[in-house]
């Protein structure tokens, strides 16, 4: 089992110095990831679940370098990431593709998808000209655009259809490995559907390793394999897909789990557990766990002292006193 | 069809009772726009009413005319390039597409009053929040600045707002989501209006808020029987809201009913492509991963003008018939359907 972990993140931090307040004052810290650590096994899709501002999208943009993490190691087929300069580095990001949220903003509006597509190509000197066109093409066949479409600039596209282009653009270097920042969240339901049975089916054919970041379960629980929930910076649950949902352990995770509205009214009737109040700034975090203000269960304990991520059942890990 | 046979008696005695409770009445509502010259039928004949402390849920891919209905009824299509082209829109004894400027303005906040999507935009960013509950209540009622202000206090109490009193003088960049959110339900709610419009109300919050502005949403329905017409793309908040659900695809109403209607026996085959694609949590998920269903193309562009039914091309039981537009077959009970295939029309695969 070991030997098929892809991607080892070890004690991963990410702290933004912010401005200060006054010329005099110094200058705060935000904890946007403080402290987290988990292994994807080749071929698996870990699901990153959290509300805005929890350091989900921090982690994912953190692991593939395109922010500096503070502390921490991450290890992408035995190779330490953060220990490479520039150039190994940019031969290493052929292995690693990241698609974002937004396919409006995330596609460059002057240049034709054909091109967007064959840009990464390009730029990592892939084969010769000829070869680089046949590749977009069959690229485009992948994603399930036309032919014709090449041409095209990204107006003339669908949400749906910019979104296959932005896999279409990851997926150019034959990665092993994506992350998957909210691809579904700026799409319609009806079209999102369409976009996730696109990414099962490219996992199922390519073999590939997704980091799927979204705040909404019920994509996570269609297409993830593990399962971690981040609070302010932290992973307070990690377990497999099925564990997760079958037998939610922290209070955050109930509380998550119990505010999604449902269509089954069995639902309706169970006792709703709802986090009270807002999430805590990053920069004031509370003492103690950091959920405790808002948690239904708080002790003495929570207030003082911050619980660490341990296994309570095998393969369940939960940061809870409870 | 079994379930207009089954009780035909009763649902004549909850119509005729329901005719006395009806607090808003729409009819046969279209709204075109002039686009390039050209007229696009942006709402198109829709019509439904709204009982009282009833939640109405309209559902829908975005662009379908969700929005646009809400605007209608409050008089606010942009215009131009925008006008309400047909319908009535009854509330009490007005007709609100006949009303003067003047006279809407007592309604809009009074009668019917709205909630933004994006609570950030939706509040002036350069008047505390304060202010601007107490300019809504001063608009309506015959208040003086102090007690418009002690009345903003106390509706912002009722929006379940710690410290109220501290919060009327801050400004809106100073909350939370949620908590602007809240604000901007306190104005909404200020005069006690009879219908209140959320126009997906917490697509911009995480879904712990949402819960919580659901929860808020409930109380002050239940305590003042106000009427809501909950606007949302995702079904299951309008299954945990709604009492009566209204799917609207390309500004037709396509299918109306309750929320059990509509979940258990979806009649129209955009309703059940549309259910189907949503991903569900479900506690125990089989060993196989299953592919999720999903309706193919996307969502027809307004402006090349369609004929027919505005789902055919998508749809998978597209029959000769549907080259005409279907009208909206009434089942009886508030519930209607608008497509060939509940006439009991044979599906006949088109050869052409």
């Amino acid at each position: 089992m070991k030997e098929n972990i892809l991607i080892s993140v070890d004690d991963l931090k990410v702290h933004f110095k912010i401005r200060r307040s006054s010329i005099f004052g110094h200058r705060p810290t935000l904890y946007a990831v403080d402290g987290v650590s988990f292994d994807i096994s080749r071929g698996q899709a870990l699901g990153l679940v959290g509300e805005s501002g929890c350091g989900k999208s921090t982690t994912g943009l953190a692991l593939l370098r395109l922010v500096e993490p503070t502390n921490g190691k991450v290890y992408f087929d035995g190779i330490d990431l953060l220990s490479l300069e520039a150039e190994p580095l940019r031969a290493m990001r052929r292995r690693m593709q990241i698609i974002f949220q937004d396919p409006y903003s995330s596609l460059n509006p002057r240049q034709a998808a054909g091109n967007i597509v064959r840009d990464p190509l390009d730029i990592q000197g892939v084969g010769n000209p000829y070869e680089r066109e046949a590749r977009v093409s069959e690229l485009f066949s992948l994603v399930g655009l036309g032919e014709r479409q090449k041409a095209l600039f990204p107006h003339q596209f669908s949400g749906g259809q910019r979104q296959r282009i932005c896999i279409a653009r990851a997926l150019a270097l034959n990665p092993d490995f994506i992350v998957c920042d909210e691809p579904v969240s700026a799409l319609d339901v009806a079209i999102q559907a369409q976009i996730l049975n696109l990414l099962c089916k490219l996992r199922d054919e390519l073999g590939l390793t997704y980091l799927f970041i979204s705040h909404d379960l019920a994509v996570v629980q269609h297409i993830c394999d593990q399962v971690a929930v981040m609070y302010l910076g932290t992973i307070v649950e990690k377990t497999d897909c099925r564990n997760l949902f079958r037998n939610p352990r922290h209070p955050y995770t109930q509380a998550l789990l119990a505010s999604v509205p449902s269509q089954s009214l069995m639902k309706k009737k169970a006792k709703r557990i709802r986090a009270q109040g807002d999430i805590p700034n990053p920069i004031n975090r509370p003492p103690g766990c950091y959920y405790h203000t808002r948690c239904t269960y708080t002790k003495e304990e929570c207030k003082m002292e911050k619980p660490e991520l341990a296994e309570k059942i095998p393969g369940h890990w939960v940061a809870c006193h409870l | 069809m079994m379930h207009s046979t089954l009780n035909c008696a009763d649902a004549e005695a909850l119509q005729s009772l329901n005719s006395e409770n009806t607090v808003l009445e729409v009819e046969n509502l279209c709204v075109d726009f002039k686009v390039r010259g050209k007229i696009v039928h942006i709402l198109s004949n829709i019509s439904f009413n709204l009982s009282r402390g009833e939640t109405l849920g309209i559902i829908g891919e975005s662009g379908c005319g969700k929005s646009m209905t809400a605007l209608a009824l409050m008089r606010m299509v942009p215009s131009p390039p925008g006008w309400i082209s047909a319908g009535r829109i009854l509330m009490g004894d007005e007709n609100l597409t006949q009303l003067s400027t003047k006279r809407m303005r007592t309604v809009r906040g009074r009668q019917i009053s709205m909630i933004f999507q994006e609570p950030m935009t939706s509040l002036n960013p350069v008047y505390t929040v304060g202010n601007q509950i107490a300019e809504t209540i001063r608009c309506h009622k015959d208040r003086n600045r102090s007690q418009a202000l002690e009345e903003a206090v106390e509706m912002l109490r009722v929006v379940q707002i710690p410290n109220p009193e501290r919060l009327v003088r801050e400004y809106p960049h100073q909350l939370s989501g949620g908590m602007r959110q809240r604000v901007m339900i306190a104005m909404a709610l200020a005069c006690e209006p009879k219908v209140l419009i959320a126009d997906e109300p917490t697509t911009a919050l995480d879904v712990t808020i949402q819960a919580q502005i659901f929860d808020l949403l409930k109380e002050i329905q239940e305590a003042r029987g106000t009427c809501i017409i909950l606007i949302t793309h995702d079904f299951g908040a309008v299954a945990e809201m709604a009492d009566r659900v209204m799917v609207m695809y390309a500004g037709h109403k396509i299918e109306e009913g309750t929320v059990e209607e509509i979940r258990n026996d979806a009649r129209h085959p955009y309703t059940k492509g549309l259910l189907q694609c949503m991903p569900e949590i479900k506690v125990d998920i089989g060993e196989n991963r299953e592919r999720l269903p999903e309706i193919p193309g996307t969502v027809p562009d307004l402006l090349r003008g369609l004929s027919g039914c505005p789902f055919a091309p998508r749809c998978p039981f597209t029959m000769l018939k549907c080259k005409e537009l279907p009208p909206s077959f009434d089942l009886g009970n508030k519930r209607s359907v608008k497509c060939w295939l509940v006439r009991g029309d044979t599906y006949v695969k088109e050869s052409a």
